[in-house]
């Protein structure tokens, strides 16, 4: 496929390998925020093209990963209601919250439906004039607007029988508070290029300066990680801290305005707790006060459950880049992608669920 | 699919018969499917956007696209300077 099959081919990947080894005079610790660029990253074993001086760890990019077990359990208890079809993109059905997950509750009788966009559960909203139709509105900046079109298109059409369970996170507050944590090893980072696509990369010079660090907005393919790493690393061998763009093809500086827009009408800025690392203001997007009565939380009563994370469980220091997933005695053992104890391991886009697929030593 | 995972796609035709969104078939390598192109106003027949569950995100820029090839050359021809002047005996 265009603008793919040219950047997956080794030519180039292996070009910016042997300019990264000329580059490298020191040891330096980058981070991916993504956890799409993380699955590329251990899939393609772009990590084993770099010098053993570079380390990279993987961010809290997962929406799936950082979505609090206490929403998880509010989308339960939603969805098994009988009056409700509850709708979810397909990585949020095998979740587990506390006792159970969306596919128990579907095997049980309850009406969960996977859908490809959220205008498929407005259209089942249409449909269904009887049934009460919940979207789980879960993910960052890249799918935030899709979401909001979806209530949008719903308060236009009048549909009183539709509503979203939001949990939706921000990349930049995610990053500054890695950046101004004491345990703190990021020194460079690969921002997601596709937040980047929405929301443009004008809130990152402000991180750049303040941590003194380089942040290159990064894309998918291996060629778009290495030429991110290539140019981060080349940044912190000069010394320099900037931002810059290696994702152009899909990038402005400004990003997409209609985006932006909707989702300032649809959605305020709140705190947001995020699974393995705690509550970080300013990290969430909330119904506005135009939008609140298309909250599911409030229309279901479901607002004050709150839960317990696995003591066990070390996903909010991975995702922080403090520890990566072998440095977890449980990694592979008493948690697998089948029985997951936390964050990482519940997508298969979180970096302990990466590993274990791709990287486990043969038994 | 979430994750923030958006593929690039060709605009095969657009829908005009809804007055308030804007809906087009879009091929990934010859699957076509329907997306929302209500956030890429400019966006055209023949062009390329980037597509996450179901919305164009942005359209493809093939200029830009064309970048890390030309950087790629160039890094290559300034390599096999760099290994000319040290062969060069009395060089540092």
């Amino acid at each position: 496929m265009k603008f793919i099959d040219e950047y997956r081919e080794a030519e180039g990947v292996q070009k910016f390998a042997r300019a990264i080894a000329g580059l490298v005079t020191k040891p330096w610790t980058l981070m991916e925020i993504c956890g799409g660029q993380t699955h590329a990253i251990i899939k393609f074993g772009v990590d084993e093209l770099l010098p053993k001086q570079v380390t990279l760890v993987h961010g809290p990019g997962c929406p799936v990963c950082v979505t609090p077990l206490e929403i998880i359990d509010k989308a339960l208890e939603i969805a098994a209601r009988p009056e409700v079809t509850f709708c979810s993109f397909g990585d949020m059905l095998r979740v587990p919250g506390s006792r159970t997950d969306l596919l128990a509750v579907k095997a049980a009788g309850g009406d969960v439906r996977m859908v490809y966009s959220p205008l498929d559960a407005v259209k089942i909203a249409r449909e269904n004039p009887s049934r009460q139709v919940v979207f789980f509105a879960v993910g960052f900046e890249t799918t935030a607007p899709a979401n909001a079109m979806s209530v949008f298109q719903a308060r236009r059409l009048g549909l009183r029988n539709f509503s979203l369970l939001v949990s939706h996170v921000l990349v930049p507050p995610a990053m500054e508070a890695i950046l101004s944590s004491s345990i703190n090893r990021v020194q460079g980072f690969l921002a997601a290029g596709h937040v980047c696509a929405v929301m443009g990369y004008h809130e990152y010079p402000p991180l750049a300066a303040k941590y003194r660090v380089p942040i290159v907005v990064t894309g998918f393919e291996p060629l778009d990680i290495m030429q991110g790493i290539y140019l981060c690393l080349k940044q912190l061998e000069e010394g320099r801290h900037e931002v810059e763009n290696a994702y152009g093809r899909t990038v402005q500086f400004e990003g997409n305005r209609p985006a932006q827009q909707l989702l300032q009408e649809v959605f305020q800025v709140v705190p947001r707790k995020w699974r393995g690392i705690g509550e970080i203001p300013r990290s969430g997007l909330a119904l506005s006060e135009a939008y609140r009565e298309f909250d599911a939380e409030t229309r279901f009563g479901v607002a004050h459950l709150t839960a317990a994370e696995s003591p066990e469980c070390i996903s909010g220091l991975v995702l922080q880049g403090v520890k990566k997933p072998g440095d977890c005695p449980a990694f592979g053992t008493r948690c697998t992608p089948e029985r997951p104890l936390g964050a990482t391991m519940v997508s298969s886009e979180g970096a302990c669920a990466a590993y274990y697929r791709y990287r486990r030593p043969a038994a | 699919m979430i994750m923030c995972l958006a593929v690039p796609g060709k605009i095969l035709s657009v829908d005009t018969s809804h007055p308030e969104t804007r809906m087009a078939k879009v091929s990934f390598g010859g699957i076509a499917k329907e997306v929302n192109l209500d956030f890429v106003p400019e966006a055209q027949v023949g062009d390329y956007v980037v597509v996450h569950v179901g919305f164009a995100l942005n359209k493809v820029d093939e200029e830009e696209a064309k970048k890390v090839f030309e950087y790629l050359e160039q890094m290559g021809e300034l390599a096999e300077l760099d290994e000319k002047q040290s062969a060069e005996p009395g060089r540092p």
